[in-house]
């Protein structure tokens, strides 16, 4: 075991690890942090989405003890204060129906929004196509992060 | 009906802020303290095979292992329809992934690590693989014991066959009917089995404290169904319905995979025998592919006749499904088809014949669409190639022979009031039917594809819903009820209703996960029917707080009890507008008389529903007799497809689906139903490919090799249409959709691939190898 210490959703955790202990267990198991969500287990579907230092990475794929003094976010952490306009957007449009691919989503989406405030809707598809999602048909996803990141005119 | 405040709007879902700021907790998210076990699960590596034994010996002596078990430890039987199931494999395995043992241990590695310890000796047996195999009468058995299995009535093994169940539909005359026709086509159709793929997998906790009481929180469709089924076979363990509970959290999608019991039976056994300590087991990918249940394969043989002018006069069907090792809910799939293999079309002359066949291939059940997304490929393939035979628009001939209401259904019931031709038209409209699409590449040939829609729930003839509800001081409501949301919107569309008839917003009602403790009955999640059903009950548990409120204002207010009314949370009169009293002020402690006394209390409602018309019980050689199914949901749907001749790549341009849901209550969620149905119909036959190798071991059990589509495979631009003839006996007018949606999307494929390129695939899925193969053999023979 080792003793890592983490920045999760602003605040500084410590933990004790195996160093073959993947960082989606560490952080559902460990540290009560629930929203990243295992649904393969091998890289395909992206329910357990985080941001690792601003980077969105699949957390069934990454070591915890790699992690080490490195920065996480979740979907907790980006709802701390509230929902923000992307979410916002998707509640009103329902864009979600099960849930489950959610945090996933949101971890995706502000991830692209962070690189490119205005995505087009190739990018948008392109930025969440390692996100599955079996209820939605996406296009409501979609919709709602085109109609939160469209650019505004101001006359 | 036109002044309705809430049932109707689309709200927002009340469920959803909770999704969307990662607060929701699914069963593995919840905790269980530092005393939660593991269970890892032995599985058969063999498809049939005798079972010499089991040497759990080096397993029970790993460090760390609490306990193992094996099927002698639970020899008894389970199953929804039929009890052919046992909880682990007893003397013999029937297919690759049969759980045999369960190592028990504090973490998941140890019991996964000892579970690779255990050594079973088997004696392999010929295994079959194939329906059709299993029909010959020199198959070997794969249930001996199939003549004793306990099941419901209307089911029809055939003792010392695979025959799980065999329904028979006949009316008029198919003889007759095949003479009066000037055109006859005769054709077979073949669809394989699928996977459910929910997000979540399947996980089941159990725990049997120090008391003997035994509580389950698993991700299921089917609280009450599991309590009643884990009662019924744990009973000679000494459990009783009262002492047994299961709590259902939010489910990350269920699409009739989490229906009845599968895996979950495991952790309610095992926890029975580690009394105290709560045990979990969860489905890896891999095992939630083939060891839960799958879509039965089908393998349709289809002849219709018709006459010149495109009527129908006569069907033919016969359709042998691959169940898997067990038919507990698959041969109801077989039973549902083998009542509604016509189609929503008008036939007198009717011939069915649905049978249920055993095979040695994983255990399969209810799946969305149950049983109609498969004979409608057939169906809505076959009626397209008789329209080209005849040169009748496949509209027209669509609509010479649409189910009107009242018109009699294969069992001889009248059809319920419906909106399909307004579907049709709405559809035909909405894709341009008829104009023809050309691509600036030449190697993009375009075509468009029409499908009708058609299905009623399958459910027991006494399949029932029950609701609570009851208000808080504030005003707002709690609603108990035992439906799940899987995503389709069920808490919000509960909440809808109760909002209306008590005039208090959404916003302030709580629509309550079930607890089987808690909550009234529900039958299950399933067969599209809970917003009917369970809507009848909250509707009528919200009728029956307003009687409570109108009776307590009337007799402690002297105000006429006809007069009074609810609006904006507050009741009010008619022959006194001056009146008006909040909810809050009264719904939990009562009014105030002049005396100074109080009258009233807790405002509680109840409400059931049972549709008291329908029987199960008919001729078993001709179905007719019954009342089987409560109503049919039906709409309409078309594409317009690119293909690419050459390489068989194919891209949606434009998809549209109507269904007539009698009452939207959330426009919102329905279209939600319909954009997310169709994609999951679309990927069963674009993209959706399940291989087995010849021992019977599923090859591609992961999303890498099982490919379910992503947010590049979406079609440009789905358009959802909302038709509303209602449903006499639904809640505001409102009738199911949630499985109707995806029915459409493989025949409408296959039409639109032969509309492209001339080509008429029979067999799904419709890759674009099978594409491009078949554009190539087309080419060869015209060459030749």
């Amino acid at each position: 075991m080792k003793k890592i210490i983490l920045k999760i959703n602003g605040e500084l955790r410590s933990v004790y690890v195996e160093p073959e202990e993947i960082l989606l267990d560490v952080l559902r198991e460990k540290l009560g942090v629930k929203s990243p969500k295992c649904g393969c287990d091998r890289g395909d579907c992206g329910a357990c989405a985080v941001l690792l230092n601003g980077r969105s990475v699949r957390s069934c794929l990454v070591l915890a003890i790699e992690t080490d003094g490195q920065e996480i976010v979740t979907v907790e952490g980006i709802s701390k204060d509230g929902l923000n306009k992307v979410q916002n957007t998707m509640l009103d449009k329902n864009a979600f129906q099960c849930g489950f691919c959610a945090p996933g989503m949101i971890i995706s989406t502000t991830e692209l929004i962070e690189k490119n405030p205005h995505p087009n809707l190739e990018e948008i598809k392109e930025a969440l196509s390692g996100n599955l999602c079996r209820c939605t048909g996406y296009l409501p996803i979609l919709e709602s992060v085109q109609e939160a990141t469209k650019e505004e005119h101001h006359e | 009906m036109n002044d309705l405040k809430y049932v109707g709007k689309p709200s927002v879902r009340i469920d959803g802020k909770e999704k969307i700021s990662g607060a929701t907790r699914y069963t593995d998210d919840l905790e269980f303290g530092p005393n939660l076990h593991f269970a890892a699960i032995v599985e058969s590596t063999e498809a049939h095979a005798k079972i010499l034994s089991i040497d759990t010996t080096e397993a029970e002596n790993f460090p760390g292992v609490v306990s193992v078990f094996t099927g002698k430890d639970f020899p008894f039987k389970f199953g929804l329809y039929m009890k052919d199931r046992y909880i682990f494999a007893m003397d013999t395995v029937h297919y690759v992934g049969q759980q045999i043992a369960a190592i028990v241990a504090r973490d998941i590695k140890t019991a996964q690590k000892a579970a690779k310890l255990v050594k079973v000796e088997y004696k392999p047996l010929p295994a079959i693989f194939d329906q059709m195999e299993a029909l010959k009468e020199d198959a070997i058995i794969i249930h001996p014991d199939l003549g004793e299995y306990p099941h419901v009535p209307w089911f029809f093994p055939q003792a010392n066959t695979n025959i799980a169940h065999w329904r028979k539909t006949r009316r008029g005359s198919i003889t007759k009917g095949f003479e009066d026709a000037d055109y006859i086509l005769e054709d077979t159709y073949t669809v394989p089995r699928y996977a459910h793929c929910p997000l979540e997998t399947h996980v089941a906790v159990g725990l049997c404290d120090l008391s003997g009481r035994l509580t389950i929180w698993a991700s299921s469709q089917s609280p009450h169904t599991q309590r009643n089924l884990f009662a019924e076979s744990l009973a000679p363990l000494g459990f009783t319905h009262k002492d047994v509970r299961v709590i259902a959290p939010p489910i990350g999608g269920g699409f009739g995979g989490k229906a009845g019991v599968s895996m979950e039976i495991l952790a309610a056994a095992i926890a029975t025998k580690v009394r105290g300590n709560p045990v979990k087991i969860i489905w890896s990918r891999e095992q939630e592919f083939y060891n839960t249940s799958q879509r039965l394969g089908v393998i349709a043989k289809l002849k219709i006749g018709v006459k010149n002018d495109g009527t129908f006069t006569a069907i033919d069907h016969k359709l042998y499904w691959d169940t898997g090792a067990s038919a507990e809910y698959g041969a109801n799939v077989v039973n549902a088809v083998g009542l509604s293999a016509i189609g929503p079309y008008r036939f007198h002359n009717i011939s069915i014949d649905s049978v249920c066949l055993y095979t040695n291939l994983p255990p399969c059940g209810a799946y969305r669409g149950f049983g109609y997304s498969e004979f409608m490929f057939g169906l809505e393939s076959h009626i397209n190639r008789i329209a080209d035979h005849l040169k009748i628009d496949a509209v027209e001939i669509r609509k010479i022979n649409a189910i009107k209401e009242n018109d009699t259904l294969a069992y001889g019931v009248p059809m319920n009031p419906n909106g399909l031709i307004e579907c049709i038209d709405k559809v035909t409209k909405e894709i341009e039917w008829g104009k023809e699409v050309k691509s600036e590449n030449p190697n993009i040939k375009i075509g468009k594809g029409f499908s009708l829609i058609w299905k009623a729930p399958a459910m027991p003839p006494n399949a029932s819903s029950a609701a609570f509800l009851k208000f808080s001081e504030d005003g707002s409501i709690n609603i108990l009820v035992s439906g799940m949301d899987m995503g389709q919107g069920y808490l919000t569309v509960m909440a809808q209703i109760a909002a209306e008839i008590l005039a208090v917003p959404i916003t302030k009602i709580r629509t309550e996960n079930p607890d089987t403790d808690r909550n009234p009955y529900e039958w299950q999640t399933v067969a599209s029917h809970v917003t009917w059903s369970c809507g009848n009950a909250v509707r009528k548990a919200a009728i029956d707080a307003r009687e409570q409120i109108f009776d307590v204002v009337s007799r402690t207010l002297y105000l006429p009890k006809d007069m009074l009314f609810l609006e904006d949370e507050k009741v009010k009169c008619k022959t006194k507008p001056s009146f008006e009293l909040p909810l809050k002020d009264f719904v939990i402690n009562g009014i105030q008389a002049e005396d100074s006394t109080f009258k009233g209390g807790p405002i509680m409602g109840h409400g059931i529903f049972m549709p008291e018309y329908t029987s199960a019980d008919s001729d078993p050689e001709t179905s007719q007799g019954g009342h089987p199914n409560v109503h049919y949901t039906v709409g309409a749907a078309a594409i317009t497809l690119e293909v690419d001749k050459d390489s068989g790549e194919m891209h949606i341009r434009k998809a549209v689906e109507a269904i007539d849901v009698g009452k939207a209550i959330n426009p919102s969620l329905v279209k939600g139903q319909i954009t997310g149905g169709l994609l999951q119909g679309l990927a069963t036959v674009l993209y959706e490919d399940m291989r087995f190798d010849d021992k019977g071991k599923m090859l591609n059990p992961n999303f890498t090799d099982y490919k379910i589509p992503t947010a590049k495979d979406v079609p440009d631009e789905i358009v959802p249409i909302i038709v509303e003839v209602p449903q006499p006996d639904g809640p505001f007018g409102a009738r199911g959709v949630g499985e109707h949606t995806m029915i459409p999307a493989a025949p409408m494929i296959a039409n639109a691939v032969n509309d492209a390129l001339g080509i008429r695939i029979k067999s799904m899925p419709i890759t674009k190898e099978k594409v491009a193969l078949e554009n190539l053999k087309k080419k060869e023979k015209i060459n030749v």
